[in-house]
């Protein structure tokens, strides 16, 4: 009887271990004070930390990382904004072709995709680098910010728009200040998705780098010959930055609530 | 944007005139070539089924709907090629369409704002104080209850002093309590700003109760139009005579006419009614009767040449609802008539049998038609359907 009253807690806590020894492994391994390999603990130290670029090419994967994600993200929010507002408003020929193309980024392996993309870029003449991979990230994408923003249009009441006009808006005001803070929350939950997408992409990267690292290339390549603890340090970085975020949404959307004295 | 003439949003409202309006969807025609005049400071009500294209008048009125032909005017001003926010036009829509983004009042100041008004604020105030609604300033709409969210519909619009304000069945989602509460709370405040109200919706009650002039519109067009009594008391078509309260109606053909009287053939019996009464004077006709014209006897009334009778029939239902009693009356050769007596005297039981009998004054004629709009009556959203 008491046994089956912890089976439970006792597995939610095993799930959870489980879920977090890689992230508590890879938080701790940034304070390791490595010598060659960052494979066994050597003692506690703020050095790699302090010193996060010394290790060669981490903070300019890193760096490329961060500007391939936020271009991407950035034409990839406003384009997919635009293609998920006329799919749901506008009733023209081929919208249901475009909706199930959009599917197919989403559905085809990125092994596939990434290779297909090589040969396109090869066969127009273009370089490896930095636009190619953003080109790339901007396409796959495009269908995550399509979905999320478009479940939003959908659940937007047209009439809102009408109203705008209807009290002296023109169709600019009416998109600035009725339509575009509605569908907000999606545009701002698809950007984010994007943003990860893109910021963690290896395989279809890696197709189409040619000599640019972005971090998670950086790190396949470091990883043959043992990942600097530098790659952990950044890793840890980001993981913090995005609990960070969270919390601070998660509390503020709280803070808000009380004061309109709506209780959850 | 393009600043409007400041002089139309003066106090009070501005005539409306639709001159020859059409608007034809692909498949069908919504509204079909309706020309009216509404005068300034009036309250026009637009009543009919669902379907019938009131709400697509009403929105060609806003500009929310591009007219096929004819021409919008607002206090002389032809304003059928301008866009919705060039309009000196506000809706209270059936949904409210409250921004649910923004807090009570930047809702009513929206118009305000937009048309860059000083003293924005303030007059959103006054307008939520109109409404008694001041102390929810700064909640926001998904705090309020349907009929607060109703009253912040029609601050938002009042508040802008629009030459017309268009009403979509404002009323339409709330309960029966609350909405005859706001029929005269929606009344006193028109009166009180002096506005032009146009006021689209299918309960004949809420129209009947509210308007100064009715509009009963059926498959695009309007069918009759003026003051409610006048409509109930005389209809001038079969449409109007039963979807404007009960009628009992009685096909047939005119025997003799006279200056003053029309004799129908109804059956084996003889009906006579006023000629002025009578929207035709010889060939097929339907003599109509209100159900509360009618005096139910059990005894056989004594003939007399003002009044109609009929029977002997048969009450085969007779519900009580207080104030008065609906009885169902089957008279062999009629369809089943209905009759509504005050409670004044005893109840007859169904199965009684009994006499119909009312004065031929109250009596009206109007053409034969096919039987019923029911039939032919498409919803919405069935048109809708048909448009894509």
């Amino acid at each position: 009887m008491k046994f089956g009253k912890l089976l439970l807690p006792l597995y939610g806590v095993l799930a959870l271990i489980y879920l977090m020894v890689p992230i508590a492994y890879t938080i701790m391994f940034s304070f390791n004070d490595s010598k060659r390999t960052n494979i066994i603990w050597n003692g506690f130290t703020f050095n790699n930390w302090l010193n996060v670029c010394d290790a060669q090419g981490v903070c300019q994967a890193f760096a490329n990382s961060i500007i391939i994600a936020t271009v991407s993200t950035i034409v990839a929010t406003v384009l997919g904004t635009a293609i998920a507002i006329a799919l749901v408003r506008y009733k023209f020929k081929g919208r249901a072709a475009t909706t199930l193309l959009l599917f197919m980024p989403m559905a085809t392996p990125e092994v596939v995709l990434g290779a297909g993309l090589a040969a396109q870029f090869l066969n127009a003449g273009m370089p490896k680098g930095m636009l190619t991979v953003i080109l790339a990230h901007i396409m796959f994408c495009i269908s995550f910010v399509v979905v999320t923003v478009r479940a939003r249009v959908a659940g937007l009441d047209p009439k809102l728009e009408e109203a705008g006009r209807d009290l002296y808006a023109n169709p600019s005001q009416v998109w600035w200040k009725v339509t575009f803070p509605l569908l907000l929350p999606g545009i701002v939950a698809g950007a984010l998705l994007a943003f990860a997408l893109s910021f963690d992409d290896f395989i279809i990267t890696n197709f189409n780098r040619g000599p640019v690292d972005t971090l998670p290339s950086f790190i396949y390549t470091a990883a043959s010959r043992g990942i600097p603890a530098e790659a952990n340090v950044l890793a840890s970085a980001v993981f913090l930055l995005a609990i960070a975020g969270v919390v601070t949404a998660q509390v503020g959307g709280a803070i808000r609530r009380k004061k309109l004295g709506i209780t959850p | 944007m393009a600043q409007k003439d400041a002089s139309v949003f003066a106090a009070g409202g501005s005539d409306l005139e639709l001159v020859g309006i059409s608007k034809v969807f692909p498949g069908f025609t919504a509204v079909d070539n309706i020309s009216l005049k509404i005068p300034a400071g009036s309250f026009f009500a637009l009543l009919g089924p669902s379907g019938c294209g009131k709400t697509t008048t009403l929105r060609l009125i806003s500009g929310l709907e591009e007219p096929t032909a004819g021409k919008i005017l607002i206090g002389g001003k032809d304003i059928t090629n301008t866009k919705p926010h060039q309009r000196t036009v506000n809706t209270v829509f059936q949904s409210y369409a409250l921004f649910p983004h923004m807090t009570i009042l930047e809702n009513v100041a929206f118009g305000l704002k937009q048309r860059k008004m000083k003293n924005a604020i303030e007059l959103a105030h006054e307008a939520l104080a109109l409404v008694e609604l001041d102390h929810m300033a700064s909640r926001k709409p998904s705090q309020l209850s349907g009929g607060q969210q109703q009253r912040v519909a029609l601050a938002r619009a009042v508040v802008n002093r629009p030459a017309l304000l268009l009403l979509d069945e404002p009323l339409g989602a709330l309960d029966l309590k609350l909405r005859r509460q706001m029929q005269i709370e929606l009344k006193a405040i028109q009166s009180e700003v002096g506005l032009t109200f146009l006021h689209v919706t299918h309960d004949q009650e809420e129209a009947m109760t509210m308007a100064d002039t009715v509009a009963v519109m059926n498959k695009g067009k309007i069918e009759q139009m003026g003051a409610p009594a006048e409509l109930y008391e005389l209809p001038k078509t079969r449409f109007v005579a039963t979807f404007l309260g009960q009628s009992n109606l009685f096909d047939g053909k005119v025997t003799g006419a006279t200056a003053s009287t029309i004799s129908v053939a109804v059956g084996s019996r003889t009906l006579e009614l006023p000629a002025k009464r009578s929207a035709i004077t010889s060939g097929d006709i339907t003599v109509g009767v209100r159900p509360e014209k009618i005096a139910i006897t059990r005894a056989k009334p004594a003939a007399s040449k003002s009044r109609s009778l009929i029977g002997p029939g048969t009450v085969t239902d007779a519900s009580f609802s207080g104030v008065s009693t609906q009885y169902l009356v089957d008279v062999p050769g009629l369809s089943t008539m209905t009759v509504f007596e005050q409670n004044d005297g005893d109840i007859v039981k169904a199965g009684t049998e009994v006499w119909l009998s009312w004065d031929s004054e109250f009596s009206f004629g109007i053409p034969l038609e096919a039987q019923g709009f029911h039939d032919s009556d498409t919803s919405t959203t069935t048109l809708a359907a048909q448009a894509k």
